[in-house]
């Protein structure tokens, strides 16, 4: 008897190895009954939306399931390479030293610097930004503000958020002398919603939404452009970056329709809705 | 067939060892992730460098050890006399219907998520505290919340060790004439002193432990605090905030703070029930 029941077990293996193999086979995206399993991890500001556009790809295809963990561009770019994750994602370009993977750009985004609603200033010159930063200026009243003094909300290192910062203003990260450091947009937002004397920077799409739930910050213009969705989709403001899932040169078949789904024009609602801008064009994303 | 006896005998023999083992591979483990990195630096830079900035290969660990001692000792101060008051208030000075609600609500506390609490500190007590200037993320707000967060330990073991004094003490100090509170203060809560102290050190380790809530509210800025109110961060903030994105050599590095925060916890155990002894013994 139980031998019997064996032979049963390796016989449904053996199909159930055979039925894979064949939708492996025809990995077209047009079969919709793919099955597996995916882990994304990395930006917090591509999360919110990769888990939206998972799923509405999971709803596509109910045997698949998709992770979704946060944890940093940083951690996206060294859970793909190591192989913990499927998918990585950064909110920045790739590094010199990271060619051994492939950036699939999905949308964009920009990094604006916030401050708590009641605070009147209007915009920072980027001298007095980095002047702030490296705690030159300590009170609003020195850069033409109330009499308060400045609490700097810096980013933890490994933060796409940071590098597209530091980069931006060419400020030596170990010349920061900040008062909180956080890790997530949200908890940027949050940190400064909560400190009236408070400068922080985050994820544009971010701070738009937080201001639309009512979350009293405001977001500071750059070079005279105001931060907002419209003057990233024309290239006008100056602080932007491209919202990147990483792979490594071969990925697995449902990781690459996983990339070209995000990639492809049925998401842009969704990007829309999390205050990021689609891609104007994608000429690749039908390949 | 062995008989139930030796059966008891093979599971309890089977459990006490797992649970002693799984310390030990724990050890064993945070001794070979970061034996590259202390091979390498030795001890000595983790405790003379002058800044923490890992990638400039500046390694000094004494601002988050004075901010994780800080936080967790000024959490058990904050907690326990307050917990140890509502113990006392449940079992002598509450109406039974009262007590049977204040100990539920307690239990109800105890189970709140620590991301609750970093959440609740993060939008209601930190801009309260940031009236005092900055930003309200300190190792003040991160000491209150963590006091709230192992007050219910220390409460439900103090509770039930004065619930185990016996009948016959209270009665007896009664008998004598004692008023209430000295009955309290010279029977009940030095007959107590050994599950009350067991409540404290539980909590202490658990506040030792504690990250998110921590990561969220204390600042996380890696300098010696001057003042409760300077932000600071805990070795195990420091450990959460760089380890997704650290490479081997960092990695390596934040498992000694790992170890460190192992190291202390140890310490204060040890120390601990070691001048406690006499009071566990009894």
């Amino acid at each position: 008897m139980k031998s019997v029941l064996i032979l049963l077990f390796t016989a449904v293996i053996a199909c159930a190895g055979c039925a894979s193999a064949y939708s492996v086979g025809n990995a077209l995206p047009m079969d919709g009954h793919r099955a597996g399993r995916l882990t994304v991890t990395g930006s917090s500001t591509v999360a919110p939306l990769v888990t939206e556009i998972a799923k509405r790809f999971e709803q596509r295809h109910p045997g698949v399931r998709i992770d979704v963990q946060t944890g940093g561009s940083g951690k996206g770019i060294t859970d793909t390479r190591v192989g913990v994750a499927d998918i990585g994602m950064a909110s920045r370009r790739l590094n010199p030293d990271e060619t051994d993977l492939v950036a699939h750009p999905i949308a964009a985004d920009g990094v604006g610097l916030i401050v708590h609603r009641s605070n009147p200033i209007e915009e920072l010159s980027a001298e007095r930004i980095v002047a702030i930063y490296t705690d030159e200026v300590n009170n609003w009243r020195d850069v033409g503000g109330d009499d308060r003094g400045i609490t700097v909300v810096h980013k933890a290192e490994g933060r796409a958020t940071l590098e597209v910062f530091l980069a931006h203003f060419n400020i030596d990260n170990t010349k920061v002398e900040a008062d909180v450091l956080v890790g997530e947009n949200e908890h940027a937002v949050k940190t400064v919603a909560g400190a009236i004397g408070a400068i922080g920077y985050v994820s544009i799409g971010t701070a738009e939404a937080a201001i639309e739930g009512g979350v009293p910050i405001r977001l500071l213009s750059l070079g005279g452009v105001e931060a907002n969705t419209a003057n990233i989709a024309d290239g006008a403001f100056p602080m932007s970056r491209p919202l990147n899932l990483v792979t490594t040169d071969s990925p697995s078949p449902l990781a690459l329709e996983f990339v070209r789904f995000c990639r492809s024009a049925d998401v842009h609602d969704l990007i829309r809705a999390q205050y990021f801008v689609p891609r104007a064009s994608d000429p690749d994303a039908e390949q | 067939m062995p008989s139930n006896d030796q059966w008891l005998k093979i599971v309890t023999r089977a459990s006490a060892v797992l649970a002693a083992g799984i310390v030990l591979l724990i050890l064993g483990f945070l001794t070979r992730e970061s034996a590259p990195a202390l091979r390498e630096l030795g001890i000595r830079p983790f405790f003379s460098d002058t800044s923490w900035h890992p990638r400039s290969g500046e390694f000094d660990l004494r601002p988050m050890i004075a901010a994780t001692l800080v936080t967790s000792v000024g959490a058990i101060l904050v907690a326990a006399p307050l917990a140890i008051g509502s113990a006392v208030f449940v079992h002598f000075y509450a109406p039974a219907r009262l007590a049977v609600l204040h100990r539920r609500l307690v239990e109800l506390l105890g189970g709140i998520p620590s991301v609750v609490f970093g959440l609740w500190g993060l939008v209601v007590l930190a801009p309260i505290v940031a009236r005092l200037g900055g930003s309200g993320q300190n190792l003040f707000t991160a000491t209150i919340v963590l006091g709230l967060m192992v007050l219910p330990t220390v409460a439900l073991l103090s509770d039930s060790a004065i619930a185990s004094v016996p009948r016959e003490w209270i009665q007896g100090a009664a008998a004598l004439g004692m008023q209430r509170w000295a009955i309290v203060w010279n029977v009940v809560l030095p007959a107590a002193r050994g599950g009350i102290g067991a409540g404290v050190m539980l909590a202490l380790t658990r506040a030792l432990g504690e990250t998110m809530a921590v990561l969220m509210l204390a600042g996380n800025i890696a300098a010696m605090p001057t003042s409760l109110l300077s932000p600071g961060r805990t070795l195990n903030a420091n450990i959460a905030l760089e380890l997704g994105y650290a490479s081997a050599s960092h990695r390596s590095v934040l498992f000694v703070s790992g170890m460190i925060l192992m190291l202390v916890v140890g310490v204060i155990v040890v120390g601990v029930t070691g001048r406690g002894g006499r009071a566990y013994a009894r």
